[in-house]
């Protein structure tokens, strides 16, 4: 059957730069550009290119343009061309549309809308390049009063503390499954965690076992639906334990890593043959009922002699906040949650896009629901799904947070363009792909460097900012929401985020 | 927040433990076993709710209706006016011939106790009323109080019946009402609740009841928009903001106002799915497309394991693929249903037979008397 | 070496859990525990990086998740157990004198299960198999609905042994691996569209011999013959692809 949806992305290559060397050729694993050797040029097949932009980024004379194609159909706001050409590919193929990354559709982005404060002349800026600035936090459940023991000017903690994690700034490399990004991608992401002194989340996909003993205390687990690589070794190297119930970008449904992707390492991590479907099913089949969700935490916490706190992720979605609090009453020592944007390598393009509510008006909600119930010091909450900066790592703070994961971030530092094809396993950037080709690419020593520097340059920004506010520590901030002011909101919005309106 | 001119309400997440108890002979005994077995459950439950429902509790008023009231004022002032208020409308519409605090333990601490009394009365049926039967008369009653009062609360409403709940484990509750020494039953439900709003009410514990049909329920109602919005139309008002009352106010509808036997009832509740029906025979597949064609709002989706109680049956039924755990056992003329077997086991070591329903298909326990 | 014993009457979950793993930890190999009642994930504390191995007898109804994430230890149930038997277990034995309740195996990865009576819903849900693991579920009864769903590996064997008949529906809903084993037979309609149905050969016939084996000697009680249990009809469902979902999704 001919297709009847346009290319994508066009292709202009400038043949007077052009050299003919052939580097588009090779750096393409889509098989967009070809030599012809008859009229000695390179030919570009617009069909194939997924507009990832390393083809242009690499060519040694800025020879090649790709931008998205220009033709268009009649203007109309109702049928914008993706929902028109999404209705032909449908047609053609009988198939549920797949997408990878984050929701790209403009609901309204609240980061935007929120604006911080600064103090000057009755509370005094702070330094921060001079003075101490903070941003070191712990994540876990926090006793409701402590019992102390004085004898003789000694003092000593009769309560017994339940275990914690120490972050030196409150950004967490978010749920990366090793499948799901290529093994150097993962390996880049636990040594910039172990170097900066956070902690990487491993996704479904398991830890390797070599990298257990040097990564492993650095390392946040995940117990996901479809229990891969789950062994008690697993579970009692890492620093936490997380369930995945949910995720911002697909709520509700399971994952579904494509046998193509289970290559022998990946296969070797999740204990699955090499070829077979990953499938985690939608449910964890033993949890259909906030009570079974209580056993498992509990079984967890069993399973690993209470020395480690489990964590629980679920997504934003409408009446989360009284799931959130039945879940810290079910024992979870964090709870993440995962808002409309968040990313991952393979989800229904309907559902990632129409499913889950922006995180900035959930963590807002979360926050006071469990002020409310006298049960916020039980939990840290982790708030994930389109930190693009570190003004929005702040407002997150401010708003409730105890610290964020970053996902999209964090891949867009190590070279992707968010060119939305994870889940072809083509990747040409090395990140999310199990070709060994493609994956040598990305070198763990530069990868990693880069999310150092990232992360390091955030911080330093939020150091400016806090400092700037008059704060030095960042407990300070955590839902201080006084800090916080709305430009450009409605009542309820501003209601729901507990912020004034700038001005007021 | 919520606003009145939209549909918005706070749907309170339920889950947790149920039990129930049953001498098939009707022989009456005191709730000291089903405290024992609920509170064998206690970690599914977090302390924010417990009840139980009895039958056969008031023999010498069994031809009257027993209203247990709850008068939830913040101050004790505030309790006792609205109690005034409310017997002064009870008592143009009923003759009471005997009322009294429902007596509890003072020495177990629960957390603010409401003011909790009983009435025993029959219908005093004036004007247009005096059409309507007994039943239906004081279901308008149970309706027009909960839904106009928020001081008074009826939460019992059976002949021979009562239920008892509040904000505490299910163990402290039967402790605070003496389950285990003033009461005897031929039939007991318990549960212990794990709801997610600590500022949880004691109208909001299990059971929900109308009449003398009572509902203990594990689990979440996903399809609580659509079954509330079919039983307004009918006369329920859901104010009670817990998906557990559809249930109670669904059985109410289609068991004793449109006479449907119980199994016909499990069958709309849960019913088959279409591929089922559709190699059915031709007779059994009529009835069945019939009833998820008119009946169709009113089943219950999303996971659950329910207890219905009435006079004289105890019915247990899960959701149509078995989502929530139901273990069913007998041991002689004693009949039991648990969320989990080691409870039973725990009141009776030695069983007869144990088993675990199917989804979707009710167990249905009735006293030997009213099947012959 | 005597057998330690432990009065679980009374005990909650984490006292009895910490008296286990006490145990372990003092280098004991035998553990007793009597009157067990609705107690949870017992055998879960037990894991050890020097990999002790303990032999524990229990008396009573366990509570749900028995044996959860298990490292390798061999449990012995004289009674009923609950649900969750086995969830995401590791490696290790577990004999149930009794039934078994719901999600049975969930998850396993490795070891054995043989339970004498019957199970509930969703057994062996996502059981699965990698190199030398290999886990098997051995039932002298028969299971409800869901069995199988989405199984990736292993072994599931059904014996049927009071000839009731197989009358679980959505039998290998999603399966993608591993091998279902029914004495008897099962229509069509029950098993999912992804499943086929076959007889069995002869390799079949030695892990049956070999499975029905550990069986009979497991309940020695129930004075079952290998021969006459094997020689009825055995039914194999296998699913017909590793990738059932390979057409839903396009690009």
């Amino acid at each position: 059957m001919k297709s009847f949806v346009f290319p994508q992305f066009q292709i202009i290559r400038d043949e007077a730069k052009c050299g003919q060397c052939r580097g588009c050729e090779r750096q393409c694993a889509f098989g967009t550009h070809t030599y012809d050797p008859v009229s000695d040029r390179l030919i570009s097949d617009d069909n194939k290119c997924v507009g990832c932009q390393r083809c242009a980024i690499f060519c040694p004379r800025d020879a090649i343009v790709v931008r998205p194609n220009p033709s268009f159909y009649r203007p109309n706001a109702s049928w914008s061309r993706e929902k028109l050409e999404d209705v032909k590919k449908q047609a053609e193929t009988g198939g549920v549309i797949l997408t990878g990354c984050g929701n790209d559709k403009p609901f309204r982005i609240y980061w935007d809308h929120m604006v911080l404060n600064a103090s000057q002349v009755t509370n005094p800026s702070i330094d921060p390049l001079r003075e101490p600035m903070e941003l070191r936090t712990f994540l876990g459940a926090k006793p409701d009063l402590m019992d102390f023991k004085v004898k003789n000017e000694e003092v000593e903690i009769a309560t017994q503390l339940s275990p914690n994690l120490m972050v030196e700034m409150p950004i967490v490399f978010s749920a990366m499954s090793f499948g799901a990004i290529s093994y150097n991608a993962f390996l880049s992401l636990a040594t910039a965690a172990s170097k900066l002194g956070t902690y990487f989340n491993t996704g479904e996909g398991g830890l390797p076992r070599e990298m257990r003993e040097k990564f492993g205390k650095h390392a946040i687990v995940q117990v996901a639906s479809g229990r891969f690589g789950i062994d008690a070794e697993y579970l009692n190297c890492a620093a936490a334990v997380e369930i995945k119930v949910g995720q911002g970008a697909k709520p509700g449904i399971g994952g579904h890593l494509p046998g193509e992707k289970v290559s022998v390492s990946v296969s070797a991590t999740r204990m699955i043959p090499v070829g077979t479907d990953a499938i985690s099913p939608a449910p964890h089949h033993d949890i259909y009922s906030i009570e079974d969700l209580s056993m498992l935490i509990h079984a967890i916490k069993e399973a690993t002699n209470y020395e480690k706190p489990v964590s629980v992720k679920i997504a934003a979605v409408h009446n989360f906040a009284a799931i959130a609090a039945g879940i810290v009453h079910a024992g979870a020592d964090i709870i993440a949650i995962d808002g409309l944007r968040g990313g991952t390598g393979a989800a229904p393009k309907v559902i990632r896009d129409n499913v889950g509510i922006p995180i900035e008006l959930a963590i807002s909600s979360l926050d006071r629901r469990l002020r409310q119930d006298g049960i916020r010091n039980r939990c840290s909450i982790i708030a994930a799904g389109g930190i693009r900066c570190s003004a929005d790592v702040i407002k997150a703070i401010a708003l409730g947070a105890d610290a964020t994961y970053i996902g999209s971030a964090a891949l867009i530092a190590m070279g992707c363009n968010l060119c939305q094809k994870c889940y072809t396993g083509k990747c040409n950037w090395g990140i999310c792909t199990q070709d060994p080709r493609l994956a040598g690419r990305l070198n763990v020593d530069i990868a990693s460097q880069r999310l150092v520097n990232l992360i390091s340059a955030w911080s330093h920004e939020i150091q400016e900012m806090l400092g700037g506010m008059g704060i030095n520590a960042l407990e300070s901030l955590r839902g201080n929401r006084d800090h916080l002011r709305g430009v450009g909101l409605y009542e309820w919005e501003l209601d729901v985020l507990g912020i004034k309106g700038a001005g007021e | 927040m919520p606003r009145n001119r939209r549909e918005l309400y706070n749907k309170e997440i339920c889950a947790c433990s149920i039990f129930g108890a049953m001498n098939r002979d009707g022989e009456r005994f005191n709730a000291a076993g089903v405290m024992k077995a609920i509170a064998n459950m206690h970690v599914r439950g977090n302390g924010l709710g417990g009840g139980f429902a009895a039958y056969g509790i008031y023999p010498q008023y069994r031809d009257y209706y027993a209203f247990h009231l709850m008068f939830n004022g913040k101050t004790l002032q505030s309790q006792i006016s609205a109690k005034a208020e409310f017997e002064q409308y009870l008592n143009q519409r009923f003759d009471v011939v005997h009322d009294e605090e429902i007596p509890h333990r003072p020495q177990t601490q629960l957390r603010d106790p409401p003011l909790i009394w009983r009435y025993f009365a029959s219908p005093k049926k004036m004007g247009e009323d005096a059409s309507l039967s007994d039943d239906e008369y004081v279901v308008r009653t149970v309706m027009q109080t909960n839904s106009r009062a928020e001081d008074a609360y009826i939460f019992s409403s059976g002949m021979n019946m009562g239920c008892f709940k509040g904000v505490g484990y299910p163990e402290e509750i039967g402790e605070y009402f003496m389950l285990d020494q003033l009461y005897s039953a031929y039939a007991w439900t318990a549960h212990g609740r794990f709801p997610t709003n600590t500022q949880a009410w004691w109208g909001g514990a299990h059971p929900f009841s109308l009449l003398d049909t009572s509902v203990v329920h594990n689990g979440e109602i996903s399809s609580y928009g659509t079954n509330r919005w079919y039983l307004e139309m009918y006369g329920y008002a859901c104010t009670l903001q817990t998906d557990t009352e559809v249930i109670a106010y669904a059985a109410d509808l289609l068991l004793r106002r449109q006479r449907i036997p119980m199994e016909i009832v499990a069958k709309i509740l849960a019913p088959p799915i279409w591929n089922a029906i559709d190699t059915m025979n031709e007779k059994e597949k009529k009835l069945f497309t019939t009833l998820r064609m008119v009946y169709g709002p009113l089943l219950m989706n999303g996971p659950f394991a329910i207890i219905i109680g009435q006079t004289g049956r105890l019915i247990g039924l899960t959701d149509r693929i078995r989502l929530r755990p139901i273990t069913a056992a007998t041991r002689g003329e004693m009949f039991y249903l648990s969320s989990e077997e080691a409870s039973i086991r725990l009141i009776s070591p030695e069983l007869d037979s144990v088993w675990t329903p199917s989804g979707g298909e009710p167990v249905i326990c009735e006293l030997n008397s009213r099947r012959v | 070496m005597g057998a330690v014993e432990i009065n679980a009457d009374g005990l909650q979950t984490r006292d009895l859990n910490d008296r286990l793993r006490d145990m372990m930890l003092a280098g004991k190999r035998k553990v007793i525990i009597r009157n067990v009642c609705g107690q949870r994930y017992i055998g879960t504390r037990l894991y050890s990086p020097e990999r002790h191995r303990m032999e524990i007898d229990i008396f009573g109804t366990p509570g749900n998740d028995l044996a959860a994430f298990l490292f390798g230890h061999r449990l012995v149930v004289h009674g009923n157990a609950q649900d969750g038997v086995g969830n995401t277990m590791d490696d290790g034995e577990i004999v149930i004198e009794g039934r078994a309740g719901d999600v049975l195996g969930f998850s396993m990865r490795g070891g054995t299960i043989y339970v004498r009576d019957g199970c509930g819903y969703r057994t062996a849900l996502h059981m699965k198999e990698y190199e030398g693991k290999k886990p098997a579920l051995v039932i002298g009864g028969t299971a409800q609905d869901f069995l199988g769903e989405y199984m990736a590996g292993g072994t599931v064997i059904l014996l049927d042994l009071k000839g009731q008949g197989h009358r679980a529906n959505f039998i290998g809903s999603g399966m993608h691996g591993g091998t279902i084993y029914l004495r008897g037979s099962v229509n069509r309609s029950q098993v999912g569209d992804q499943v086929e149905i076959s007889p069995i050969d002869e390799a079949d016939r030695g892990i049956l011999d070999q499975y029905v084996s550990g069986f009979i000697e497991k309940f020695p009680d129930l004075e079952l013959i290998p021969e006459e249990v094997l020689k009825d009809g055995f039914v194999k469902l296998i699913p017909r692809s590793k990738r059932p979902y390979s057409d839903l999704y396009t690009y």
